[in-house]
């Protein structure tokens, strides 16, 4: 637990990593995400209870947790006024490397960074993607155990991030590094993590591979798209329904999680057609980590692609807010 | 000292250890000395503001000063160039800018001393107070300034030059680490106006206005410019060394407290 003032911004986060495990943990701007990995990386003191890492507790032995640990924060943290060179040599002077480990480790650093002659420039000539490469190698300088990875991706080009995602496969899969992966993105914890966290509020809400966290929503799940006043009326007629699980309202339409949806698709178009609704689209669907979270949290999370439409002034709205109804049985 | 944390045989075979608190020290100096060969720019006006004054008081009052027996003005102006080349030189505009960018943080992680992540900057400090130094030195020659204590009264004034400039350090760096703010530490230059003008800058004490004198009295710069000077026009005197030494000392002491309980805070993880 974490508590700034009055405000608990991690209040309850209980989880465990395997070694060799890529962990997602998954949440909107504010939910916790960042303050649970400054703990973790011995930044910040829990206010209460207790976090071990790479076996070693961060409140009491933090250096013995800080030689194991790898962290590329938020923002990629770079001095611009340094060569990646000269960079990714401090880092491996500062964690006590020899000269000779220290040659090797930069050399293989610099490959793993891949920008090329421009190792040599300073980092303020870099791009966003250069930039977010060495900061990763950076923090694998010195053959961490665990890696904390920050929202890496965030306000990368999809290029770059598809080479992020590449790297982290890559050094999980050869090295056997632990990643613990924070992100805002649902694709991405999707696309790399064997098992996800999602937190809302300083609190896990849901915890499973991506695959059981998207089962227990349903086998499908049945997307009608409605005006903003008809979601309420909507959403009591299809729970009504008997193979329907449950019902999501949100602003534009309503989300059913259902055993069947090719079954359960013409009798809820049949029980809003008998309400007196007219459905603007009926869409059957496999259940995604987006779905998981807006049972778990009645929030939907913001994606790579609608991030990147808000940035660019397109529409994209983060978090609609919602109301979950269970209907003919248990959510999960 | 904390004790030593390490671990051998990580991924890729390399043995990982904290360091040393010297090695740590030249890690981070050996960036901050980089950094600071790379901003030419940011040396020059410590160089212009101290040999313009140097000039133009020389050329407004050595004639008028020069009437009193025994003052050589351009050795008298000398320490108040080297005060004003030296007194705020930091590199706290680079501390901010760790912080901002969370480079700062980026250290943190490692198992690098807290403290060294100051001391590491204070040497690059050093490197360009001495640098300083030297050209205002040799800017004194240049006018014909010559030094009674010889060769080591050169060293010795040297020293008290840096040591007056790393004692002052502990001001920027307070501001930095307690702000965060580049605009904080570029308003903390203003403390040295009042430490640099209220004193014999211009005029022996005994030329200065009775509030002016007792002002001056209670200014650690008159000690140190009277230390400097001695060396310059009267030979060795032991007195006016150890009074210059003290208020470097009393100064030193004072921000370097402030200084390091800011880096305390700031990197404090409660």
């Amino acid at each position: 637990m974490r508590v700034f003032g009055d405000k608990r911004a991690v209040d309850g986060v209980d989880l465990e990593v395997a070694a060799g495990e890529i962990y997602g943990f998954l949440g909107p701007n504010g939910a916790g995400k960042s303050t649970t990995v400054l703990m973790l990386c011995t930044l910040l003191k829990p206010s209460a209870g207790r976090a071990v890492v790479a076996g070693h507790d961060v409140v009491e032995s933090p250096g013995d947790v800080r030689v194991r640990i790898g962290v590329a924060l938020q923002e990629a943290a770079l001095d611009e006024r340094q060569s990646g060179r000269e960079i990714l040599d401090l880092q491996a002077r500062l964690y006590g490397l020899s000269a000779t480990d220290r040659a090797a480790a930069v050399e293989r650093a610099v490959e793993l960074a891949s920008i090329g002659e421009a190792m040599e420039d300073r980092v303020k000539t870099y791009s966003g993607g250069m930039k977010r490469r060495l900061d990763l190698a950076a923090s694998l300088i010195h053959g961490p155990e665990v890696l904390f990875l920050d929202e890496p991706t965030t306000g990368l080009d999809p290029v770059s991030r598809a080479q992020v995602w590449d790297e982290v496969r890559r050094l999980n899969r050869e090295l056997g590094v632990t990643v613990f992966l924070t992100t805002q993105y649902l694709e991405e914890a999707d696309a790399l993590a064997d098992r996800v966290g999602i937190i809302d509020s300083g609190r896990i809400v849901e915890q499973g591979s991506p695959a059981e966290l998207k089962r227990a929503v349903g086998a499908d799940v049945i997307v009608v798209d409605l005006p903003d006043d008809e979601t309420a009326p909507a959403a009591e007629a299809a729970s009504r329904v008997e193979s329907v699980a449950a019902v999501t309202r949100g602003r534009h339409g309503i989300t059913i999680a259902t055993a069947d949806g090719a079954a359960a698709v013409g009798s809820v178009a049949v029980a809003l057609s008998a309400a007196g609704l007219n459905p603007e689209a009926l869409t059957v669907r496999t259940p995604s980590l987006d779905d998981v979270f807006l049972m778990a949290t009645g929030y939907r999370m913001a994606t790579a692609a609608s991030d990147a439409a808000a940035a660019a002034g397109g529409p994209g709205i983060r978090h609609s807010s919602v109301d979950t109804t269970a209907a003919g049985g248990a959510r999960r | 000292m904390s004790p030593r944390h390490g671990r051998s045989e990580a991924p890729g075979g390399v043995t990982v250890r904290q360091v040393g608190i010297v090695g740590d020290i030249a890690t981070v100096a050996r960036r901050s000395v980089r950094s600071l060969l790379r901003e030419p720019e940011a040396l020059a006006p410590a160089l212009l503001i101290p040999t313009f004054f140097f000039v133009v008081n020389i050329g407004v009052l050595e004639t008028f000063v020069e009437r009193v027996p025994g003052i050589d003005y351009r050795a008298f102006q000398v320490p108040v160039a080297i005060i004003f080349a030296v007194t705020g030189i930091s590199r706290a505009s680079m501390l901010v800018i760790d912080i901002q960018t969370g480079y700062l943080s980026r250290m943190l992680v490692t198992p690098v001393r807290r403290t060294t992540l100051l001391l590491g900057l204070m040497v690059a400090d050093v490197v360009l107070a001495l640098g300083l130094s030297i050209v205002v030195v040799i800017m004194g020659f240049a006018f014909g300034v010559s030094f009674g204590t010889g060769p080591l009264g050169i060293a010795v004034f040297l020293c008290l030059a840096v040591a007056w400039s790393l004692a002052f350090t502990g001001f920027p760096y307070t501001v930095a680490l307690r702000t965060g703010n580049p605009a904080a530490v570029n308003s903390a230059f203003l403390i040295f106006f009042p430490f640099a003008f209220l004193t014999p800058a211009y005029l022996p004490r005994e030329f200065m206005a009775g509030w002016m004198q007792t002002v001056a009295a209670w200014n650690p710069v008159t000690y140190l410019l009277e230390a400097m000077r001695s060396l310059l026009s009267q030979g060795w005197d032991a007195a006016a060394l150890s009074k210059g030494a003290a208020a470097i000392g009393g100064l030193g002491l004072v921000t370097f407290i402030m200084a390091f309980r800011s880096l305390a805070r700031r990197v404090s993880t409660g």
